[in-house]
């Protein structure tokens, strides 16, 4: 039992670095500082590299970290810092509890073809097409999609219910928070994805990580040559199996005292559970490996190459049909592009360098980003997009393009958000109030921060909207103050590159402080 | 089943008892008679916002006119953009913070501030500078962002806005304090009295898709009515209102206005902003149901220069 204290380490390091990720994604009331979100990000393996590949400063490489620890301890990562690989050891523990079963692992082969042919597929697809299936796989976004679209809204709705109660007592330090969901077919992803996981890792450990996951296949590819390993002691072994049990990779064979370092993810139970002290962590003796020929190699890319035909015909679908028309015969939108966040630069290039994480959703005060299903495609599926019937784009707010992981989003200066445009308000006027029912409105001027939609005279004493596009800077505050339906009058179309907008001009009023009462 | 509802229900026996008693004055609906002040309006001019109040509200008979001892007050500004206090998009926080002042030692038991902002709530509520004044006077600062602060009313005899959501603690309140900032707006020309109203409400998409100037006259014939108008005329918005886009939008008037006639508040305020009285549609549509007098000249009015 004399190094169980590795263990210890790993389950407490592990349970803060969880609960910081917890928090971070349920952190409705953005409480948490965005440095500290960035400090957390920096030692995420996919994001870290797609900044890197982005920005290309050591700054963003925290990979290098990762790679260089794996190079030293094998696939720490995956024990340590992975969020996704902490919840599934945490669920894997409630898996024991409720059935013995569940947590005697044993021996089992590996799901080499499947691992590598999933590995090589992501590889592919993302230095060909783009982050299509990253977005899928990498497991920090799968487990902070989990966050996003069921812990944040249970949170929120505790919230709510102490509010509730707190409000009774005449105390509102506790705030409603509205939960707005998303569209339905949102969740179907990360629940899938929930199901698959959780089911996985609730009865068969770490199966997840070392069947689908490429991340951990990847680096498990990197800790065949690993310095630190998990060792037996020949001689003190009495072969009693405890350890191969206890392994929640099922990757140790202790009939040949041997463990598959590509898939051993530095738990250390095996060291904690061995009463013959015939495990330990230390420098590997490298020993001559007979060179075998591997069939499967071959399979792998045959594999790989199906799937990249496959996913060839999904990837570039995009789909750009309209909303659904509704019954009301009023002017419908013509939306040619959807609206990507501030700091995206463009649409495309969004799109490429974005894993759908969905932190930025998150972080939103205004809940404005939701995760889209079919304004960017397929390719972008479950990315931010600017829902401005759900919420708006508030002013000065830079907060999304502060905490992105993989600078999908540029970090903005306050000043320089102000003037970017990221799409342009629309005015329609056979769809507004105004016009259509003569009375006074303004609802969208009332709410445009930069004017750039002014109320000009109409009949009578009447005001109409007026759009002056090169000052817009495509908020969505208009669209959704606009109260015309189903359609709205004003809505705003995205740019496809994001420009600068123009400086509003603003003259001293002639209007003088009064010196007597004018009535 | 809505929020409020199931939260309603499933608070525990000792916690539904004890809000019942919280309860208590729910139904005892604001129903003093207004003032027995002197004047029915009191215009002030050329002083700091609450150096300005102090001097108003002593011409009106001091705040215990208005506020008796052990009620519970609201009073509600305008908060309902996300700008610093500079550009005269909300109420002035010194303003509010003396106007609690004056309700705590006039003996009110508690004093609420809210409003339903157009922009982020967290945000207007912060930066208007509002929030740390009223906090720092004592009052209770309320959020108003959820549907679920909200219960419906009616308005008897309103011509467009019969239905509306009201925030709770307008019916949970005895005395009504409106403490509007006089302001450029873009659609009804002006917003002051009667329009802060619309921050009390929850569905304001309802007023601007159903005649708004109706809706807004409308809303003033609900019986909970303000037993004084506050008008904040130190820094004022006369154009690209009601947000503005900045400082050159705005003008130092040094001025404020007291009254419990609203719709003869919004009049002064119109003269104020140098627009005709008749231009402002709801002013006129509001005088002729009988809502209050836009005729300044049949008023007695109190003029005082700081």
């Amino acid at each position: 039992m004399s190094s169980s204290i590795l263990r210890r380490i790993r389950i407490v390091f592990s349970t803060l670095v969880f609960i910081f990720f917890v928090l971070v994604f349920v952190d409705f009331k953005s409480l948490i500082p965005a440095n500290y979100i960035n400090t957390l990000m920096f030692l995420q393996f996919v994001p870290s590299v797609l900044k890197f590949y982005d920005l290309k400063i050591l700054a963003s490489g925290g990979f290098l970290v990762i790679l260089l620890l794996t190079l030293i301890t094998g696939r720490t990562y995956c024990s340590f810092l992975c969020p996704l690989g902490i919840g599934q050891d945490l669920n894997s523990r409630i898996g024991g509890r409720i059935k013995k079963k569940f947590r005697r692992y044993g021996f089992k082969r590996p799901f080499t073809i499947l691992r590598y042919t999933i590995l090589a597929a992501t590889l592919i697809v993302t230095i060909v097409w783009g982050v299509y299936m990253i977005t899928l796989l990498d497991p920090y976004s799968i487990f902070a999609r989990f966050m996003t679209c069921f812990a944040k809204p249970v949170i929120i709705m505790i919230n709510n219910f102490l509010a509730g109660i707190l409000g009774k007592f005449d105390i509102y330090t506790l705030s409603n928070v509205p939960v707005k969901g998303f569209p339905l077919i949102v969740y179907t992803i990360p629940a899938a994805f929930f199901i698959l996981v959780g089911a996985l890792s609730l009865t068969k450990g770490r199966l997840y990580c070392n069947m689908f996951c490429p991340v951990g296949t990847f680096l498990g590819l990197i800790s065949k040559i690993s310095l630190f390993r998990i060792k037996f002691n020949e001689t003190a072994c009495t072969r009693c199996g405890r350890c191969a049990i206890r392994c929640k990779s099922s990757c140790i064979d202790f009939l040949k005292y041997d463990v598959d370092i590509t898939r051993c993810v530095s738990c250390f139970n095996c060291i904690h559970t061995c009463q013959d002290n015939a495990i330990s962590f230390g420098i590997v003796n490298f020993k001559k490996k007979v060179h075998e020929t591997d069939e499967s190699k071959r399979k792998v890319i045959v594999g790989s190459l199906l799937l990249l035909f496959g996913l060839s015909r999904v990837s570039n679908g995009q789909d750009k049909t309209a909303p659904k028309p509704k019954k009301e015969s009023t002017v419908k939108e013509n939306r040619t592009c959807p609206v990507c966040p501030p700091g995206g630069v463009g649409i495309a290039d969004f799109n490429k360098d974005c894993i759908a994480c969905s932190l930025c959703i998150n972080a939103c005060p205004n809940g404005v980003l939701q995760p889209a299903y079919k304004q960017y495609g397929i390719a972008g599926i479950l990315q931010p997009v600017m829902d401005y019937h759900k919420s708006f784009c508030t002013y000065n707010c830079t907060k999304c393009t502060e905490i992105c992981p993989t600078n999908a989003l540029h970090p903005l200066l306050l000043e320089a958000k102000k003037l970017t445009q990221i799409g342009k308000a629309k005015f329609i006027k056979d769809n507004c109030i105004v016009k259509t029912e003569k009375t006074a409105c303004g609802a969208c001027s009332e709410a445009c921060p930069t004017k750039a939609c002014q109320m000009i005279p109409y009949e009578g004493n009447l005001v109409i909207p007026e759009v002056t596009e090169d000052i817009c800077i495509g908020c969505g505050h208009c669209e959704f103050a606009c109260p015309a339906a189903p359609y709205k009058s004003i809505f705003v179309d995205g740019n496809t590159v994001h420009v600068a907008a123009k400086k509003p001009e603003n003259v001293k009023s002639e209007i003088k402080t009064p010196v007597e009462f004018p009535f | 089943m809505k929020r409020r509802d199931f939260f309603k229900t499933s608070i525990g026996g000792g916690i539904a008892a004890g809000a019942a008693l919280k309860m208590g004055g729910f139904d005892k609906l604001w129903s003093s008679a207004p003032s027995a002040a002197k004047y029915d309006m009191v215009a002030v001019m050329g002083g700091n916002p609450d150096a300005m109040f102090d001097l108003g509200i002593q011409e009106l008979g001091g705040m215990g006119t208005f506020v008796q001892k052990g009620q519970k007050v609201l009073i509600k500004p305008n908060i309902g953009w996300d700008v610093i206090p500079d550009l005269g998009a909300n109420t002035n926080p010194f303003l509010v913070k003396r106007i609690i002042e004056h309700c705590f030692k006039a003996g009110a038991k508690e004093v609420y501030v809210f409003d339903h902002t157009c922009d982020n709530w967290v945000n207007c509520y912060s930066n208007s500078g509002i929030e740390k004044a009223a906090k720092s006077a004592g009052a209770k600062v309320v959020p108003a962002n959820s549907e679920s602060y909200y219960q419906q009313i009616e308005i008897p005899g309103g011509i467009k806005l019969q239905k509306a959501k009201v925030h709770q603690l307008l019916l949970e309140t005895d005395v009504f304090i409106n403490v509007p900032v006089l302001k450029d707006h873009n659609s009804t020309r002006m917003t002051c009295c009667l329009k802060n109203t619309m921050g009390i409400v929850w569905d304001r998409g309802y007023w601007h898709s159903n005649n708004l100037n109706q809706c807004i006259a409308d809303y003033a014939l609900y019986e909970k009515k303000p037993a004084l108008n506050v008008i904040d005329c130190y820094t004022v918005m006369v154009k690209h209102g009601p947000q503005g886009v900045s400082k050159e939008d705005v003008v130092s008037m040094k001025s404020q206005i007291l009254t419990t006639d609203w719709v003869a508040g919004d009049a002064a305020a119109a003269k104020m902003l140098g627009v005709a009285v008749e231009k402002i549609e709801y002013i006129p549509i509001a005088h002729k149901m009988g809502l209050g007098n836009m005729n300044l000249d049949t008023l007695n009015i109190k003029r005082i220069k700081m």
